[in-house]
């Protein structure tokens, strides 16, 4: 253990962290309570049938595509990360934030978009057998797309851009001096990234991985439609087909358990360690490669922005100028789309400052209670949002109802469920679901600044307020900016709370999508559709302008 | 700041809707909860406001529309509750979620066999689950569900997740009439048949048909008419053509199996007349005529025409089985598609 303890004030003084963080802790667990609430109300007479019949191959599913997405995730994440940082070759530059696009893409856009495209019947084999020559719509050997495989391929290209944001920002602000040294030492450029630069990455990779191995474990749209019968499939079929909202809930309860323990564990396997160092010029001896080596580079970064945006984002287009030619826009799309953007800035705004407090709370104080606390606030994330949602409904409507009841006791007039209708529910069921994003991209913010610098700053007279305002808020910006688009975007393409919590007469650009997808006018949904993407690449492009302002503005060693 | 002038705003709207309820007046709104795509409702509730006055609010919510009128209580602000599958009508009406409406004219326009006796809830309008066969590969004029597990369509069937609500309704007909073992064995049998896995919609089976990936599959008849219309883009409309659809019976050829989408007056609906009114309303011959266009559902109104595109199906006869028989065994429709491993 080689941290020195921080806490130079009294005791008490870390009081303040620990109420916050209890009290965000006990909002998180809020839809947990609505969940337990309904699984208690079951019998428990579905047990017999799940365990014969579903959650062994239920599990079995579910393990293969976390396994498949978790590989992807991790090579791609690492490698274009590694590469953008570690050389220079033509269209870095460029490649270095649009390797972030396919975050914009949503899962069932993703499967839909695909679907049509790899089809046999679709532009894709339809052009090639054209080319061919072939007339037999099934002379072609391609794999079908329904599979486990195609989901692992689909989920990995547009989840790695979570592995690989945290890893680039920390390749990128990682002192070069470690690098050098193990240079000078005689490590290759290869042995350097094995021993020195990807176990410096750990905690990015472990927070990044886990998040996307929670969004694919979650993800309902995609699974379903594909044919991947993955346990959040289960938990939706025993609610939604045999009308067993209570042995829907305790799936979930036990699903919750196995993802929180696994989450634990990975903590306990980086407890103790020290990854900070001393912050370098932020250039860490990039190797110009030129020829093959160069085109080789340009290739292998090309590829996944081709499939995990190119490819739908193109379908997208040509799907919504049809529609376009046909009706011009939809006459409300604005309105979505400021529902949209008001909701998603809203809760990336407030998860952010929360994740910020929270994370600061951790670095305050090494009190384990607090750090549990802060481990729990992050708990909805570890949910399937549609079961969060109808977990939430118990507490808020509970609430709702108190608050109406109270009112009409004094005014003689109810005024509604108050929650409910004005939007308030459904933020912060996008704050509940999200928040583990900022805490995690925050803590490992922190997690690269040296507790030296928080040492020296206490040792000058600096107070918490200045401290964190003068010094962690400005070395923390690109985790930041980096956490608060994850939302952001997050919070764009979210379907299942949106449909159940909004109030009367409120679309979003995404359940519009969905609206028009699930009647088949895909064209319709298609604009849409497309906005959501071009909303959630503005926040990537801006991303990248202030990561190439760190870059260029860091202060040199 | 949102929910402050929303808070103002719900306080203004209650005050207004208070004194409105008090003077009996016609205007005013209803609220709507629906599981039915907004696409396909808003025209309805369009037509309805204009020719009434009345503000019709809606949210569409996908899953748990039931958790939520039953969390939000005695202050909910839901009057209609509109769903699609008799099963989804019927849960409502069990646990205590809707409230009985009498009115005359619903049951003079809704046979008796579509909608609850004590007047819980109400169909609106029919679809009839049925096979659709490739043109080129298929000769069969008729066929019955059962025969879907006939081995001579070994590697020729394509339907989407057994798991599905139109899929549990049509395997819980089946065990009501035929009984859970031979259910069970059709079902192996059907499962047996597949040249794919079970996924995707409706829509892929006319679209896999095409691509010659299965010669028969299951699917909704208003489909048919979504995609041959145009409605669905110029691929769809191919698709639609690439099949032929035949009215299947079961194999007693009693008739085909129908499902319904429906609607009930929610048990705190705060503006029940307006709620009544809007049932009223969508059984109209004119909003009937919406139903059938629009979606190509059939309707529910004696004397209302289908669309020509569904017409020319055929003359659909009902399953005379009761829907309250065939509701029973959806949750044992659901456990047989997994201990079949159906969607495996």
């Amino acid at each position: 253990m080689s941290l020195p303890r921080l806490r130079l004030a009294p005791a008490r003084s870390d009081r303040p962290w620990r109420i916050g963080a209890a009290l965000i802790a006990l909002i998180a667990l809020a839809p947990i309570g609505g969940l337990v609430f309904f699984a208690s109300r079951g019998s428990g007479a579905l047990w017999p049938h799940l365990i014969a019949n579903v959650l062994p191959a239920a599990a079995r599913t579910t393990a293969l595509l976390l396994l498949g997405v978790g590989i992807l995730v991790t090579v791609l994440g690492i490698g274009m990360a590694w590469l953008v940082t570690a050389y220079r070759f033509p269209g870095r530059r460029l490649f270095e934030w649009a390797l972030l696009l396919p975050l914009s893409v949503p899962s069932y856009v993703m499967a839909f978009a695909y679907l049509d495209v790899v089809h046999p019947v679709g532009p894709l084999q339809t052009g090639l057998r054209h080319l061919l020559g072939i007339s037999d719509p099934r002379g072609l050997p391609f794999p079908d797309i329904r599979s486990p495989g195609g989901a692992i391929l689909l989920l990995g290209l547009i989840l790695y851009p979570y592995v690989y944001l945290p890893v680039r920002a920390l390749f990128v602000m990682q002192s070069a001096s470690l690098l050098e040294a193990s240079r000078t030492l005689g490590a290759g450029r290869w042995r350097a990234f094995r021993t020195v630069a990807l176990p410096l990455a750990r905690p990015a990779v472990a927070v990044g991985v886990s998040l996307a191995l929670m969004e694919a474990l979650n993800d309902i749209g995609a699974s379903e439609f594909l044919g991947v019968r993955t346990l959040t499939v289960a938990i939706y079929t025993t609610w939604v087909t045999r009308s067993s909202i209570e042995g829907a809930a305790q799936i979930a309860l036990v699903m919750l358990a196995i993802v929180f323990a696994l989450v634990l564990l990975e903590r306990l396997g980086r407890r103790g360690m020290n990854y900070a160092a001393p912050r370098g010029n932020g250039q860490p001896m990039a190797q110009k490669l030129t020829g093959g080596g160069a085109l080789l580079a340009a290739l292998a970064c090309a590829l996944p922005i081709l499939l995990g945006f190119i490819v739908p984002a193109s379908y997208l287009i040509v799907s919504a100028a049809r529609r376009i030619a046909l009706g011009g826009l939809p006459a409300d799309l604005w309105v979505w789309t400021g529902n949209s953007v008001l909701f998603a800035g809203i809760a990336a705004a407030l998860t952010v400052a929360i994740g910020l407090f929270l994370a600061t709370a951790g670095r305050m104080s090494r009190r384990k209670s607090l750090h549990g606390m802060i481990r729990l606030a992050g708990i909805g994330y570890a949910i399937p949002g549609t079961v969060l949602a109808v977990g939430l409904l118990v507490p808020i409507a509970g609430l709702d109802n108190w608050i109406a009841d109270a009112v009409k006791s004094v005014w003689g007039r109810s005024p509604g469920l108050i929650l409910m209708s004005s939007g308030a529910a459904l933020l912060l069921a996008y704050c509940l679901r999200f928040q583990a994003i900022t805490i995690g991209g925050i803590e490992s913010g922190f997690s690269r600044i040296s507790p030296s610098i928080d040492m020296a700053a206490r040792s000058l007279g600096a107070g918490t307020a200045r401290l964190s305002g003068g010094i962690h808020v400005p070395l923390l910006s690109p985790a930041i900016a980096a956490a608060g688009l994850l939302v952001f975007v997050d919070c764009m393409k979210e379907l299942p709370a949106t449909l159940l919590l909004r109030p009367f007469n409120f679309e979003t650009l995404a359940t519009y999508v969905y609206g028009e997808a699930a009647r088949g006018t895909y064209e319709d949904g298609a604009v849409a559709a497309l906005v959501i993407v071009i909303a959630g690449m503005l926040p990537v492009a801006l991303l990248a302008r202030a990561g190439t302002r760190e870059r260029r503005g860091a202060p040199t060693a | 700041m949102l929910s402050l002038t929303r808070l103002i705003q719900g306080a203004a709207a209650a005050t207004l809707l208070a004194t409105t309820t008090l003077s009996a007046q016609a205007a005013g709104e209803v609220n709507v909860y629906t599981t039915r795509e907004p696409g396909l409702i808003q025209p309805l509730l369009d037509n309805f406001s204009k020719e009434s006055g009345i503000k019709a609010n809606v949210i569409f919510v996908k899953e748990g529309l039931a958790e939520r009128v039953a969390t939000e209580g005695a202050n909910s602000p839901a009057d209609l509750l509109s769903v699609v599958d008799f099963g989804n009508l019927i849960e409502l009406a069990d646990r205590g979620l809707t409230q009985p409406v009498q009115s005359a004219v619903l049951e003079e326009a809704i046979p008796a066999n579509l909608r609850d006796a004590d007047g819980q809830w109400y169909g609106l309008s029919m679809r009839a689950r049925v096979i659709y066969a490739s043109k080129d590969r298929v000769q069969d004029e008729t066929l019955t569900y059962e025969d879907l597990a006939d081995p001579r369509f070994k590697g020729k069937v394509c339907i989407r997740s057994g798991q599905h609500p139109y899929n549990t309704s049509l395997i819980a007909a089946v065990i009501a009439k035929d009984g859970p073992d031979a259910a069970k064995g059709w079902l192996t049998g059907v499962k047996d048949n597949l040249a794919r896995k079970a996924g995707g919609g409706d829509r892929d089976v006319a679209r896999d048909i095409l691509a010659n990936l299965c010669d028969v599959g299951v699917a909704n008849s208003y489909y048919v008419g979504l995609m041959r219309s145009g409605k669905g883009g110029p691929e769809q409309v191919e698709w639609g053509n690439a099949i032929r659809v035949i009215l299947p019976t079961f194999k007693d050829k009693a008739g085909t199996h129908v499902n319904v989408s429906g609607a009930a007056v929610a048990k705190n609906a705060p503006n029940k007349e307006n709620a009544v009114k809007l049932l009223e309303y969508l059984v109209s011959p004119a909003a009937q005529e919406i139903y059938a266009k629009a979606n190509f559902e059939y309707p529910v109104r004696a004397g209302v025409a289908p669309d020509p595109i569904i017409a020319e199906l055929g003359t659909l006869t009902v399953d005379p089985t009761p829907l309250t028989d065939v509701a029973k065994q959806r949750k044992q429709a659901s456990e047989l598609v997994d201990v079949v491993g159906f969607d495996g």
